[in-house]
């Protein structure tokens, strides 16, 4: 495992929407050994409170060293990164976790719905990088209105896949969730689910899937201290009954490993 | 001075610990640093005085169910329930990796009645690679009704002899803060033949998420730790070394050199650093570089000075 603990200049700063920014760090170490699907930790302060870092999808990373985060304004940690402005040093460790693990010779729908998007784009890119027939490959990206998608769909739209978007007002794609559209599309027992958003939508991905036999994996969240393992906070309900722990077994977990409510 | 090594005799850093001798006073406090592997890429362990590991029990433990964690102001609780793979999988698993580190390894110890820390400590008996035992007393004893050893100095007194009766390496009985008074515990364990006594573990605390009107902890109350508690933790081993001979070892709170000084000027002989190794996984190693530099820039023979060295 290699993780770093880079001091990374803020190269750009994006509002793409009213709650929603995205950073590209220049990160050269974590750049060059994430995988789609593994996050960082980042500090959002410089003193002792807010204490604990905070954990970020890898949006993107790109060979000439630099990563993106994809966050929402939630909280106190996340509104003063929202405050940042480009030139500033941030302390990013990682990348840590496993990520999603890419069946090459499968199809591939990518869900990803409100900031679940956010480890869409770096897995879409892995997929559209691999030199195999993409014709059966599928992204569906979802959010609550227009601004939650629109923005990211330029992005997505580069890697050439097919592309479906839903939002629960219609304001942009077709009106529903995006599970309504992994379920109007017909997928093959073949196919592997990769998601990643609300609980609500992981559990829906879930029942989904397994009435059809379709394997899935999801990217969850939990809250976190360390995110390397040597708290142990970061516990989720295992399917066998003991736990699993998010930043080390996870964050993506294959959906039958984890415990479901419904 | 016999011999210049850089990294051991200058500036003179060495500290003993009640039988065991550290090359400084930094080590990582149990719970915090895992089985030390995780931090093998961000730090030099070698550069460390010791490792203490995450807690073991006889039998294997999955702890509390989520959510264990939670941040506060300037710190961070914790239930974590003693999650542990048990005394059997530590020594097949974890050891064979310690053992084979150039740092003093501590095990930190707990269980649930007297005699299962003497079962646990028999078993560690004999292990290759266990500098010392650290003995965490702030557990529930399931015979006297779930009060903590660690809060009555009797049964403190009864669980530090039984362990170290069973032990074949130095004992560090490390105390609870959830006392009246923290002296007369450090003297209690002292008494019973403890090596050394460390503190402080967590202060119970409690947070409550009011949308929900609910706990935020599934096991409603948990641990303090963080900047949050160094204060009470300075104070509470400023005591206990003014009631005791034996050496005392400050935890709490400690993120920055000058945090470790203050907890040596109180009378600790060596420190911990717990949370803060979550938030800057290299500031162990960043401290002993920091008391290092305060060493040679106040032209001290030897950090042994520094030790209850507060002036009034
Ligand atoms: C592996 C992982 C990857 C993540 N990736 C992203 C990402 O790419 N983009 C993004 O916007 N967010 C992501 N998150 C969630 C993000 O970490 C939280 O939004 C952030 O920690 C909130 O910090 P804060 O200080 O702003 O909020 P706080 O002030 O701490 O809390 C504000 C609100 O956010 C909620 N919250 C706090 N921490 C979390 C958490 N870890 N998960 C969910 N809700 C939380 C609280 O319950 C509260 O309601 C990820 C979380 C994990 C565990
Ligand atoms: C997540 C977590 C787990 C801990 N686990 C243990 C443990 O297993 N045994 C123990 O004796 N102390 C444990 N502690 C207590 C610490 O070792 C330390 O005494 C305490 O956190 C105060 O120091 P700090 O403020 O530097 O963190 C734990 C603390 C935290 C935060
Ligand atoms: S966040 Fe610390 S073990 Fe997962």
């Amino acid at each position: 495992m290699s993780q770093h603990q880079e001091k990374a200049r803020i190269i750009r700063f994006e509002q793409l929407s009213e709650l929603n920014v995205r950073i590209t760090l220049d990160a050269p170490l974590i750049a060059a050994s994430a995988d789609a699907g593994q996050f960082v930790m980042i500090r959002t302060g410089s003193g002792q409170d807010p204490l604990l870092r905070r954990p970020f999808s890898l949006h993107q990373t790109s060979s000439s060293g630099y990563i993106q985060i994809y966050f929402k304004n939630v909280g106190r940690g996340t509104h003063i990164l929202a405050h940042t402005k480009v030139g500033e040093l941030l302390d990013v460790f990682g990348p840590l976790g496993r990520g999603f693990r890419f069946a090459r010779d499968r199809a591939a729908c990518l869900v990803g719905g409100g900031l679940g998007i956010a480890p869409m784009l770096f897995l879409a890119k892995k997929i559209a990088s691999s030199s195999r027939d993409h014709g059966r490959d599928l992204i569906i990206l979802g959010g609550r209105s227009r601004e939650d998608v629109e923005p990211l769909v330029e992005d997505f739209k580069e890697f050439g896949l097919a592309l479906r978007c839903a939002t629960d007002d219609g304001s942009f794609g077709i009106k529903g969730l995006v599970t309504d559209l992994v379920k109007s599309e017909h997928l093959t027992r073949d196919t592997v689910v990769y998601g990643c958003g609300p609980e609500n939508m992981l559990e829906a991905l879930n029942r989904f899937c397994r009435s059809r036999g379709i394997a899935c994996q999801v990217s969850v969240e939990s809250v976190m201290a360390c995110g390397m393992g040597a708290c142990l906070g970061c516990n989720i309900d295992a399917a066998q009954g003991d736990y699993l722990h998010v930043c080390i077994d996870g964050p993506v977990f294959n959906t039958e490993d984890l415990a479901w409510n419904s | 001075m016999e011999f210049v090594n850089e990294r051991d005799s200058y500036p003179d850093l060495r500290v003993d610990i009640g039988g065991l001798s550290l090359r400084n006073p930094v080590m990582t406090a149990s719970g915090t640093f895992g089985y030390a592997r995780e931090f093998e890429n961000l730090v030099n362990l070698h550069r460390l005085g010791g490792v203490i590991v995450k807690g073991i029990s006889l039998r294997p433990r999955a702890g509390n169910p989520p959510q264990r964690i939670v941040e506060t102001p300037c710190g961070m609780l914790n239930a974590i329930g003693l999650q542990n793979v048990g005394v059997e999988r530590f020594i097949a698993e974890k050891m064979k990796y310690l053992k084979g580190i150039d740092v003093p390894v501590i095990v930190n110890i707990l269980g649930d009645t007297v005699d299962e820390y003497r079962m646990l400590t028999e078993r560690l008996r004999g292990v290759e690679g266990i500098a010392a035992l650290e003995v965490n007393i702030s557990c529930p004893n399931v015979k006297r009704g779930g009060v903590a050893f660690g809060t009555v100095p009797s049964m403190a007194a009864a669980v530090t002899e039984a362990v170290k009766k069973a032990a074949d390496v130095p004992v560090i009985v490390k105390l609870s803060p959830n006392v009246n008074d923290i002296g007369e515990m450090a003297r209690a364990v002292e008494s019973a033949g403890a090596d050394s006594i460390s503190l402080i573990n967590t202060l119970i605390g409690m947070a409550i998420d009011v949308e929900r009107r609910k706990p935020v902890l599934a096991n409603v109350i948990g641990g303090l730790s963080g900047p949050a508690i160094k204060p009470v933790a300075l104070r509470m081993v400023y005591q206990a070394a003014g009631s005791v001979n034996i050496p005392v070892i400050g935890i709490g709170g400690i993120e920055t050199t000058g945090d470790a000084l203050e907890f040596l000027l109180a009378g600790a002989t060596a420190i911990q650093v717990g949370t803060a190794n979550f938030i800057n996984p290299r500031v162990s190693e960043e401290l002993v570089d920091g008391i290092g530099e305060y060493v040679k820039s106040h032209k001290l023979n030897s950090v042994r000075e520094l030790i209850g060295a507060l002036e009034f």
